[in-house]
């Protein structure tokens, strides 16, 4: 609610209060969702609140446990630094005037992000799928350019698929149970199953749905627009998009697999074993083609696709620690993701090293960036100590005695674990390298001479950039103040990222507890 | 069989529709034809709707003026349709949205067929 009111004033505000206010406002709900967790995490059991405080069915309703508490502290959390550490670049992208329209759509996005996890009505759940949709085609979009604007069409055309097949398994799902509100919606569906009658029609509804959603998160037939949309658009809107807007959505599946349908009715109609092919495809797939990939951001966003196949597959292991696994992936990869980005926003915005060979030797230079980059590289691959090596560790034993499942899930998690190194840990190395490589994937000269001239001038260019890329600052006096102090909340950002990918990866034990806890109360 | 197909006319018809207006939306270079695609495709979904809160021999539930007070029994289902409203305005906002990229990208490129676009994105990277 707070989020709307501040969506809402934020276009008449000039330019920096509107920041202020989103960073207020964002901060604020952080500090209520800690509140939330830690009331329900004492008392043991989630509540209902009525909104307009008419009982249901006339009014609507939302419902919050301990998981979605989590989320909401994830979802606040990430929007905080992604916007912090963005702040340069978006800065530097969008007019002064516009910023605040930006700080709309991120308004925007929080509060339909916050309402989908809270939600307990169905229809309530679709108009905010399309509210989160708009804002984020907006975000898309917040750089003017051709390649931005056509990347944005593509997103709203696949998006608007996934959302007209939703509504569609909305729509049935009100028909054969005459319910919207999701508490009602179970019941109902409950005594169908019993009955026996609509098991056609229950397949279809979920399939639909799972569809839809998969469909605007990215699962593997329909990712081609991630690549695109997150290589090439603004940092923070990168991060914003790849980290909680695909994750609310997720979310929202499994909400629904457990609030509508039930999760026993949902694995009787084999829909999960869909899922599951298609996340381990996606895990191999993503992977194999960001080895390809030569833009730095595309290779993130390639990354991005795999990681949201291990999600899927965690759903689709029909399982709650199989769920309970593809939520902490959601907490670590949100962490890991948004860091990844806006550390190479250092690389790709300052240094112009938007290319993979244009990456050697930049480790000297930008040593902070490099660093940090490199810890969000690691933390995806599964180093431990970090965030992604729980959740690899917390997917192998989900997967563990699940049954056949059991050997494609390990196959993959191996596979693409040693496909992330390659792709990962050479972009890493290419940072640190003292002389880049001769000859590498480019133009062959004609003479040995423009060779040998060529290797030479190189390495003497590495030794001279060095110890001088992190403290660039402008020349004029004017902006120097502004402009260093940009620089140091980029800094912090950074490093609260950083901090949230160790914590999730040394004290995970507390938070895979709740997690269970969470999913416990979740009917 | 056919029983069936005439008993459920008004979703297949709804179906039909969402296909026609999908497969507009994809395959068509044209932008204005995406996004009529679109419509027919969302159109399409707010008849499936409509059709759900149909109920044989009852009226519109109006309430006219002078009339007695209202049986429940008399009028059809109104909330599929307060769903609709929802997803008309859900539409509009979509329309509203790729309309104005269409515009945009027609004042930078000076066409409205997204190959066309697209290649002139990629000449203008590569330049």
């Amino acid at each position: 609610m707070l989020c709307m009111i501040s969506a809402i004033s934020a276009p008449v505000l000039p330019g920096k209060i509107a920041r202020k206010v989103t960073l207020g406002v964002f901060a604020a709900v952080f500090a209520m969702s800690v509140t939330l967790l830690g009331f329900t995490c004492g008392t043991d059991e989630s509540f209902v609140y009525f909104m307009g405080h008419f009982p249901a069915p006339w009014g609507n309703e939302i419902r919050a446990g301990s998981l979605e508490a989590v989320m909401a502290i994830f979802v606040s959390f990430i929007g905080i630094f992604a916007l912090l550490g963005g702040l340069e670049a978006v800065l530097k992208d969008v007019e002064e005037k516009k910023i605040n329209l930006y700080c709309v759509l991120l308004d925007l996005i929080m509060s339909s992000l916050l309402a989908m996890i809270y939600t307990n009505d169905l229809f309530t759940a679709y108009v905010f799928i399309e509210i989160n949709t708009i804002a984020s085609c907006g975000l898309i979009m917040i750089r003017q350019n051709g390649r931005n604007m056509v990347t944005a069409v593509r997103y709203m055309v696949v998006s608007l698929l996934g959302s007209g097949l939703f509504l569609i398994g909305v729509v049935m799902t009100y028909s054969i149970t005459g319910h919207l509100l999701m508490s009602n919606i179970k019941e109902s569906v409950a005594g169908l199953v019993s009955s026996g009658g609509y098991n056609v029609a229950l397949t279809v509804v979920i399939g639909l749905m799972t569809v839809g959603i998969a469909i605007k998160s990215g699962l593997y037939p329909f990712h081609l627009w991630i690549p695109d949309a997150y290589g090439y658009s603004n940092v923070t809107s990168s991060a914003v998009l790849s980290s909680i807007v695909s994750k609310g959505y997720i979310f929202l599946l499994i909400k629904i697999y457990f609030r509508v349908f039930g999760f026993e009715t949902v694995v009787s109609t084999h829909v999960l074993n869909v899922v599951f092919f298609f996340g381990i495809v996606g895990i191999i797939m993503g992977s194999v083609m960001a080895i390809r990939e030569r833009n730095v951001r595309k290779i993130i966003a390639y990354s991005s696709v795999a990681q949201i196949g291990y999600i899927y597959m965690g759903i689709g292991l029909g399982t709650v620690a199989g769920m309970v696994a593809a939520v902490f992936h959601i907490l670590a990869h949100g962490a890991t993701k948004s860091l990844l980005f806006i550390a190479s926003a250092d690389l790709t915005e300052r240094a112009g090293a938007t290319r993979l060979d244009e990456l050697d030797c930049l480790g000297r230079k930008y040593r902070f960036a490099a660093l940090t980059f490199s810890v969000g590289a690691l933390s995806i691959t599964g180093f431990p100590l970090l965030a992604g090596f729980i959740s690899k560790i917390l997917f192998t034993s989900a997967s563990i005695g699940v049954g056949y499942k059991m050997y494609f899930a390990i196959f993959a998690l191996a596979v693409s674990t040693v496909l992330n190194a390659v792709y990962f840990l050479r972009m890493v190395a290419k940072l640190y390298s003292t002389y880049p490589e001769k000859g590498g994937a480019e133009v062959k000269t004609q003479d040995n001479v423009e060779t040998e001239k060529e290797a030479r001038a190189v390495p003497a260019e590495c030794a001279e950039a060095e110890g001088s890329g992190d403290q660039d600052v402008p020349a004029t006096r004017a902006a120097d103040n502004n402009a260093r102090w940009l620089h140091r909340i980029h800094y912090i950002a950074i490093l609260a990222l950083v901090a949230a990918n160790f914590y999730l990866g040394l004290r995970s034990k507390v938070i895979v507890e709740i997690l269970e806890k969470g999913f416990s109360l979740f009917d | 069989m056919f029983e069936t197909i005439l008993a459920h006319v008004d979703d297949i018809v709804a179906v039909t529709l969402f296909v026609i207006g999908f497969l507009t939306l994809l395959l068509h270079k044209n932008m204005i034809k995406k996004i009529i695609g679109l419509n027919i495709m969302d159109t399409a979904i707010f008849l499936f709707l409509t059709v759900q809160g149909y109920i044989t021999g009852r009226k519109a539930p109006i309430l006219a003026s002078g009339e007695a007070a209202a049986k429940a029994e008399d009028y059809i289902n109104p909330v599929p349709s307060g769903l609709v409203l929802t997803g008309i305005v859900v539409s509009v906002s979509v329309t509203a949205l790729l309309l104005s990229l269409t515009i945009r990208m027609y004042g930078k490129y000076k066409s409205l067929n997204i190959d066309h676009i697209l290649m002139l994105v990629e000449k203008e990277d590569e330049g």
